[in-house]
């Protein structure tokens, strides 16, 4: 067995008395990949951060081959060779990828920060990814999620770590681009780096990992051989429970027309023509810039239609901006959480209300003896409805967006990316309740890179190629099918 | 080795992607001040005088000389995500060191410059602590620094004192041509600013704790420390800009300072010059453009002699015209 490079012990951590990590042991090998499961609010992103030396624990023990250290700064933590890929992007937007890639470690010459080496070796760690096309000159602000993405990846390769802890690399990608990751993470590990990875995506665990370590409420739960598992003994673990089918039952009959789109289209999409009726979930499919959040942003009013005619419960209307969509019962759930979704400084209680209190009047405006139960009805686990949404695991954040829209019941809901970030159990419940309000009326449409997810849900699939439809599916869809279309291929052909 | 080739020039097509000339805030601010000096020639020529004449010129860059000093190490402490009230009453206090320090005595000069260096170092070393140790909010803590030097004036000043020695009054009248010798001082100190804050990792840090801490801490930069240096060199500017007026007046001046406002009027300043108050963004080049558009306005007026009131409704609304503008070049706008 390889050697361990880093180990943690019986590590405790707590928040203003509400205790976070309860004991945590966990062993990180040369040339392993470690993956790191549990619930939202487990604890993972707090354990990662005493790693990085963010927070420090309460009691336990840090060992780095073999010694104890303690890190009071994450500037110790990195001196030491851990380099961690936090859950939120943290890159600053108006530097260049060269001088964020080196933040904090600037090379110096003669008194200057040598500008001509980052650069360089910049450039020479992106070709070593196949990432050429990124210009290190460039500004962050300019790329695509993706590319920072690649860019943290750098960042965290350049600081010569030993150990890699990577939390949620993938919440941001997309299909083809989570395989370029992995083919990543494989060639560190050959090389004999310890990683340590986060993530919700089941498959991608048992693709990369060697070794699976669970934690439920911040307790050490079970750390096994990754192949010793079987996906359904994982979920138990994590959830404490055996889950029911992930995917809920498609209903029968969907009802009338609640918005129709007759050749719409304007710079980003063009000749789209499609109905989603009450009941139904319709999915969008298609490559990260194929023009599937360009509909939605198209409908929702950000960027508008301009040609062709939009249509809602059988009335042409025009939609000019986002105001005009609330007040007629569309809610947009996007796929960015912290740019666009959430006030991070605000409560729970006042992000969950925010759209209500925008976009209602009087007394159904100020509203809120139902909070508990909006709140339940999406599983946001918070210290309380008064606690700032900055402070709740991602997962939880992502949840509290769903329940913002909800509370002014729309009856046209577009969702993009809903489950990006949310563990298995709550995977399920987002799922369900989707269905439910889909089963009163609602008419759903969705957005998500993840084929099982928007082949499980939807009851009619577009598929979205180069900003048109390049045809649409039945529910139950191969996902040869799917990729197919999307890649601009017929129907199965997979190039 | 083929391949090796392939990507080379994958790479080199991918990286310039022409410099397009863009209208960034520096640029802006740079064209605004020709702009406004063109405006202004004529407004006074209309009236019969000349804007640039050596009076003139020696007008602006006078009073650009000491906003500039202020304002450079503003710029520090804006970039770095926090902002200075105390230098108006700094800059009195320094004087007043400077002059005492001096009574008349030459040989006094060297050390009362570095008395006065220490005494500025040590106020931006109480501003960045209680920011960074206290954790107050920049605001509070520098107008807290603010009222204790004020208190400090008052109860011990009630007027001008000390007096400087003739040889030093030379730093504050000398010219080359029609340029006083000061304001070359004072772009030359710029210089170093625009080195430090461009070339130094100090530097870099200071963008980056100003564009966002917790990435910075996370990244490893030491945020404190970074802090503290940007509100110590603050200070040391507020220093050299009393030592200025020391040599100027002749005497050490407890409000000359406040008197001209410098606090707010440095701030003007960078913010005009295109850095963002938010921090993170902008630099000293735009600064002295702030400065010279500033010091040309108050000239042209003069001038016009216009009533003060009026005067400050230009300045006002210049203001806000240029903050309005640079919110909508900056590439605010979606990139994905
Ligand atoms: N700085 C903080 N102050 C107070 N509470 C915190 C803080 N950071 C985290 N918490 C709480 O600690 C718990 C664990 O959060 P953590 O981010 O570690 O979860 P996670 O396992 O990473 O979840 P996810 O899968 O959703 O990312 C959460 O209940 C969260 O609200
Ligand atoms: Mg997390």
């Amino acid at each position: 067995m390889s050697e361990v490079v880093a180990r943690l012990d019986g590590i405790t951590k707590s928040f203003l008395g509400v205790p976070v990590l309860r004991g945590v042991d966990l062993e990180l090998r040369a040339g392993e990949v470690h993956a790191l499961m549990g619930e939202n609010g487990a604890g993972k992103s707090t354990l990662l951060k005493v790693l990085a030396g963010v927070h420090r624990p309460d009691s336990g023990r840090i060992l780095l081959g073999g010694n104890e250290v303690s890190f009071a700064t994450p500037r110790d933590a990195q001196a030491a060779g851990i380099a961690i890929i936090h859950q939120e992007l943290n890159l600053l937007p108006h530097r260049t990828v060269a001088e964020n890639v080196f933040l904090g470690r600037e090379p110096v010459r003669r008194g200057q920060v040598d500008r001509r080496a980052m650069v360089a070796e910049t450039r020479r760690l992106l070709d070593w990814l196949g990432e050429d096309g990124i210009d290190p000159e460039a500004g962050v602000v300019r790329l695509p999620v993706a590319q920072r993405q690649v860019v943290e990846i750098v960042k965290a390769l350049s600081a010569d770590a030993r150990v890699l802890a990577m939390d949620e690399p993938t919440a941001a990608l997309a299909d083809h681009e989570v395989e370029l990751l992995y083919d990543l993470v494989a060639r560190l590990r050959d090389r004999g780096m310890a990683i340590l990875y986060v993530s919700h995506r089941m498959r991608e665990v048992f693709d990369l990992s060697q070794r699976i370590t669970v934690l439920k409420d911040g307790a050490f739960v079970t750390c096994s051989p990754t192949e010793e598992l079987t996906s359904d003994q994982l979920v138990r673990h994590m959830v404490g429970r055996p889950l029911d089918a992930l995917y809920p039952e498609r209903p029968t009959e969907p009802g009338e027309v609640r918005i129709s789109l007759r050749d719409a289209g304007n710079d980003r999409v063009r000749d789209l023509t499609f109905d989603v009726r009450a009941g139904e979930i319709v999915g969008l499919a298609g490559l990260q810039g194929s023009g599937r959040s360009a509909i939605a942003r198209a409908i929702w009013g950000v960027e508008p239609f301009t040609a062709g005619v939009l249509e809602r419960d059988g009335e042409p209307v025009r939609i000019p901006n986002p105001r005009t969509a609330v007040r007629k019962g569309i809610g947009y759930v996007t796929e960015d959480r912290k740019g666009e979704g959430l006030a991070l400084r605000q409560s729970v209680r006042d992000n969950a209300l925010l759209v209500r209190r925008a976009a209602l009047r009087g007394q159904a405006a100020r509203r809120a003896s139902d909070l508990a139960a909006l709140l339940k009805s999406v599983n946001v686990v918070a210290q309380g409805p008064h606690q700032e949404v900055r402070y709740l695991s991602g997962g939880n954040q992502q949840k509290v967006v769903l329940g913002k829209w909800l509370a002014v019941r729309p009856n046209v809901l577009i969702v993009d990316e809903p489950t990006r970030g949310i563990d298995v159990g709550a995977k399920q419940a987002v799922y369900q309740l989707l269905r439910d309000l889909a089963a009163d009326g609602m008419a759903i449409l969705m957005i998500s890179s993840e084929l099982p997810e928007l082949i499980g849900m939807s009851d009619r699939i577009l598929v979205m190629h180069e900003g048109a439809i390049a045809g649409a599916l039945p529910a139950g869809a191969s996902e040869e099918a799917v990729m197919g279309l999307a890649t601009g291929h017929g129907i199965g052909e997979v190039a | 080795m083929s391949v090796v080739q392939e990507k080379v020039s994958v790479v080199r097509r991918a990286a310039p992607q022409g410099r397009r000339f863009v209208l960034t805030p520096t640029v802006t601010v740079y064209l605004a001040l020709v702009a406004l000096l063109v405006v202004g020639s004529v407004l006074v020529g209309l009236k019969g005088g000349v804007l640039l004449d050596e009076g003139g010129i020696l007008n602006i860059l006078t009073r650009s000389t000491v906003l500039g000093l202020v304002a450079v190490g503003q710029t520090m402490a804006i970039v770095t995500g926090s902002l200075d009230l105390s230098v108006a009453y700094l800059i009195g206090l320094c004087s007043l060191v400077a002059a005492e320090t001096m009574a008349g005595d030459t040989s006094m000069i060297a050390p009362a410059v570095v008395l006065v260096l220490v005494v500025a170092a040590s106020v931006g070393l109480v501003n960045g602590l209680v920011i960074t140790v206290l954790k107050a909010n920049a605001f509070i803590a520098t107008l807290g620094v603010a009222l204790i030097l004020r208190g400090y004036l008052e109860h011990n000043y009630t007027g001008p004192a000390g007096s400087v020695p003739r040889a030093f009054q030379h730093l504050g009248y000398d010219r080359i041509g029609p340029i006083p010798a000061a304001t070359l001082l004072m772009l030359l100190i710029a210089a170093g600013v625009w080195w430090y804050l461009r070339r130094t990792r100090t530097g870099y840090h200071m963008y980056a704790v100003g564009g966002d801490i917790e990435v910075a801490r996370l990244s490893g930069v030491r945020t404190s420390r970074t802090i503290v240096t940007a509100h110590v060199l603050c200070s040391l500017m507020a220093g050299l800009a009393g030592i200025f007026l020391a040599s100027r007046l002749g005497s050490g001046a407890p409000y000359v300072g406040m008197d001209a406002g410098y606090d707010l009027e440095s701030i003007a300043a960078v913010v005009l010059g295109g850095t963002v108050l938010a921090g993170g963004r902008g630099g000293v080049v735009g600064t002295i453009g702030g400065v010279l558009i500033l010091s040309t306005l108050d000239t042209v007026f003069d001038d016009l002699a216009v009533d003060p009131f009026f005067k400050n409704v230009v300045r006002g609304v210049v203001l806000i015209i240029a903050v309005a503008l640079y919110a909508r070049s900056k590439g605010n706008g979606r990139t994905s």
